[in-house]
């Protein structure tokens, strides 16, 4: 009885059925492949500036201190890497394909550069969530 | 780059991201950013001369 009444209540606040709202994981999959563009999407546009500066800086910087990409998973650690770099969509794929990343870690910076291209990824990912939330309504 | 320039260059990325992400107001996110700046940079801090007197 009590649920009904909820998703009456829910129903009448102006919810829109999800049939109209088109395709819901746009944003989702787009934040993810370009940092940034899941809220550019939705027209969120101060928000996805600033997030695509963060993450896009990040890895430039990771780059920077010749930190190292994940290619193969020959460990736990490196499966766990290479899924943080994967985070980062089309820059991953793009540094990839340019070479970058390549270089053997010698320095404890470069070290360092490896970890900033793994975090990235990540905040890349909590960054397409929110997109994704904020297109679901669960977030204003 | 240093160390401590790494360090504050991380909190800075990171806590935009959460900043952003984690509040739904302009006005709380700027707060929340801040938060997680200063903790990220005052944890590193404490840290470092935790180890320091550690290795002695």
């Amino acid at each position: 009885m009590a649920t009904q009444e909820i998703k009456n209540a829910a129903a009448g606040s102006g919810a829109q059925p999800a049939s109209s709202q088109g395709f819901v994981y746009l944003p989702l999959i787009a934040g993810w492949l370009v940092p940034g563009a899941g809220h550019f999407l939705l027209r969120k546009w101060g928000r996805g500036a600033l997030l695509a500066a963060a993450i896009l800086g990040m890895f430039v910087t990771g780059l920077a201190m010749q930190g190292k990409l994940y290619s193969g998973a020959h460990d736990i650690l490196d499966i766990l890497g290479l899924v943080g770099d994967l985070g980062n969509g089309l820059l991953y794929i793009a540094s990839q394909m340019l070479g970058l990343g390549t270089v053997q870690v010698q320095t404890a910076t470069a070290d360092y550069g490896t970890r900033f291209i793994v975090v990235a990824g990540l905040l890349n990912v909590i960054a397409a969530v929110d997109a994704h939330n904020l297109r679901t309504g669960r977030k204003s | 780059m240093s160390h401590f320039a790494a360090v504050l260059l991380f909190a800075l990325f990171a806590s935009t991201v959460f900043g952003i992400t984690q509040r739904e107001t302009p006005q709380r996110m700027l707060r929340y950013g801040i938060y997680c700046f200063l903790l990220f940079i005052g944890s590193a801090i404490v840290i470092s001369w935790l180890m320091y007197f550690i290795a002695r």
